[in-house]
């Protein structure tokens, strides 16, 4: 750690984990629901355990990416923190949001929390992921305008480098797409279409940017290669990323209410979204391969390469799956699309934020460069418990879902909905189990912060 | 990558690329706002049912139901797609419903069951006119069978 102000990202991974944690536990609820129906019934609906399991995940990401953003724009741009103290109070205000909005979806009925936060008033609840309180996404809305210029002024009295700037540029985007929130007509098409506008261009365009940024700065600090080959990278897949990414918005406009010419648009466009990952995949092993030094912080390394093959094979390869509009008209909105989710969602922003959170937290703690070799191997293993758990539970749902696809939506007699759920339930106990491995990876993860510290930390054997 | 391609031309091909596909983006979703009152039902809206249908979406919103049912299969994958179901359900919203209020206030042992949410008539008939209008929005042909 260079510049003191950097600390201030410390809480903001801190509290991250947490919220990763609850996001599993919350998990593994809904996943025991699926076969279990009656499960915690009616204290915690299904519906009410998934909001809490994907809002979450939207929270602990936003958490991280602004932790990555206080860690790394202050030393990239060569100077402390703008105003550090606005960091620390903008991170209690969205702790607390976030705490007190989950404590409404578990405490009251949905109903009473949109009577109590009075969304009649400006109705935007109740729509996938974006269920947070009218008076919540305001909130989000005051943390991420006071991030913005906490970073912002940063990056203008420093030094400015394309991964400061890249980084700013997919934090800019996130708030200005999150403006879509609050549109929300009674016409169910108008409504679904630019819903689209927050939830695609985020997760397939503005993150890419962000994700891209953080993982340029960990193998510029790790491998030692020359800035200026990782940032004509960086630049060249971030372009792919938007050229693809957001025509291939069109992928969600396949069966909604929108013109049918969405079809060839969304189909071919979307089909050249693996292309930008794989540039990663590249990027990454090219760049360790080319390293330059031995950095002693080897598990930061690994979750770096980690990340780069898993958000190809989740968000490339499965995306691409059921992307074509041919196909997705009997996989729309069956277990491949949840299969597809969780190994994206893992593979690319989960893993990117524990890459930063692996390489920032030695030093947040007072270390020169890395955790002690126990702590390092713990967490090794937590990374394989995890990704490998996750590769299991994204085949579950795939065999989930191409059996229910087939049994619903294709064969000689399509049977109901929940007549095929009934026959696919096996493939449900798989995946469950699987989950039970991803925590446990989870705990060892979190044990990894608190073994071995009192012994010296890890040296690179150059 | 070969030395004669620089971070300049990196660059530019970033900045332009997105400029480019980004106004395109545009274009395609000004002709679409174009084509939709000829797709997404808004006669419905605006005909003498219209608020009728606009408290269903409320209703709709207001207890989460996309967080276990898809519409137009969009929502979570614990439940069945509604786009369809007034058609399912024999093209009557009695049947709609009679079916949201006959759940069992303490579910189904060892099955999934809808919540009984306590919904008076004037809150199921406006549910269920929600859903015959969601089910007349033209989806390009899907779902592939009445299944949904």
């Amino acid at each position: 750690m260079k510049y003191q102000s950097q600390s201030v990202a410390k809480l903001y991974f801190i509290a991250a984990i947490a919220l990763f944690a609850a996001q599993i536990l919350f998990g593994l609820i809904m996943g025991l629901q699926y076969v279990v129906g009656d499960f915690l019934f009616p204290e915690i609906p299904f519906n009410v355990a998934r909001m809490v399991h994907t809002n979450a995940l939207i929270v602990w990401m936003l958490m991280a990416f602004m932790g990555a953003a206080y860690y790394l724009v202050p030393e990239e741009a060569e100077t402390e923190l703008f105003a550090p103290w606005l960091a620390t109070l903008m991170f209690w205000i969205f702790l607390v949001a976030a705490g007190l909005t989950v404590a409404g979806y578990l405490l009251v009925p949905y109903a009473t929390l949109a009577e109590l936060t009075m969304n009649e008033l400006w109705p935007t609840m109740g729509r996938e992921f974006l269920e947070q309180p009218t008076i919540t996404k305001l909130g989000i809305v005051i943390v991420a305008l006071a991030f913005l210029f906490n970073i912002g002024m940063t990056i203008l009295k420093g030094r400015k480098t394309v991964v400061n700037l890249v980084m700013l540029l997919g934090l800019v985007g996130l708030a200005v797409f999150f403006l879509f929130a609050f549109y929300n007509p009674v016409n169910v098409v108008m409504d679904k279409f630019f819903w689209w506008w927050t939830v695609h261009l985020w997760v397939e365009g503005v993150w890419e940017l962000i994700l891209g940024a953080i993982l340029a700065f960990v193998l510029i600090k790790t491998t030692g290669v020359d800035r200026e080959v990782i940032e004509k990278w960086l630049y060249i897949i971030i372009a792919m990323t938007l050229i693809t990414g957001i025509i291939g918005t069109g992928h969600h406009f396949f069966w909604i209410g929108t013109p049918e010419y969405w079809q060839w648009w969304g189909s071919i466009f979307s089909a050249m979204e693996p292309i930008p990952f794989f540039m990663m995949t590249v990027f990454a092993f090219n760049m360790v391969n080319k390293r330059r030094r031995e950095h002693p912080n080897k598990v930061a390394i690994l979750w770096a390469l980690g990340t780069a093959v898993m958000a190809f094979l989740g968000a490339g390869v499965w995306g691409f799956l059921h992307t074509l509009s041919p196909v997705n008209y009997y996989t729309h909105g069956t277990q491949i699309t949840a299969a597809h989710g969780h190994m994206a969602f893992y593979g690319a922003y989960v893993m990117i934020n524990l890459t930063i959170i692996s390489y920032a937290m030695p030093l947040l703690r007072g270390r020169n460069a890395a955790n002690p070799p126990k702590s390092q191997i713990m967490e090794m293993w937590s990374f394989w418990l995890m990704t490998v758990s996750m590769v299991f539970i994204t085949l579950f749902l795939t065999g989930a879902g191409i059996l229910q696809s087939y049994l619903q939506r294709m064969g000689e007699n399509p049977q109901s909905f929940m007549a095929v759920q009934d026959q696919i339930a096996l493939f449900y106990w798989l995946r469950e189990i699987a989950g039970v491995v991803f925590l446990i990876g989870l705990i060892l993860y979190i044990a990894s912060f608190f073994v071995g510290q009192s012994d010296p930390e890890a040296v690179a054997a150059d | 990558m070969a030395e004669a391609f620089t971070k300049s031309m990196a660059r530019n091909i970033f900045y332009g690329g997105s400029a480019f596909f980004f106004l395109l983006f545009l274009a395609l979703t000004f002709d679409t706002m174009g084509q939709l009152p000829n797709r997404d039902n808004r006669a419905a809206l605006e005909g003498e049912l219209g608020p009728v249908i606009a408290q269903g979406k409320a209703l709709w919103e207001n207890n989460d139901c996309i967080g276990c049912h898809t519409l137009l299969g969009e929502g979570a994958y614990f439940a069945p797609e509604l786009g369809n179901v007034y058609k399912r359900f024999g093209n009557s919203t009695d049947a709609i419903k009679g079916f949201i209020m006959s759940r069992p206030k303490d579910g189904i042992p060892g099955r999934r069951s809808m919540p009984q949410f306590n919904f008076n008539d004037e809150e199921l008939t406006a549910l269920a006119e929600f859903l015959k209008y969601v089910s007349e929005i033209n989806t390009a042909g899907w779902p592939p069978n009445i299944q949904g």
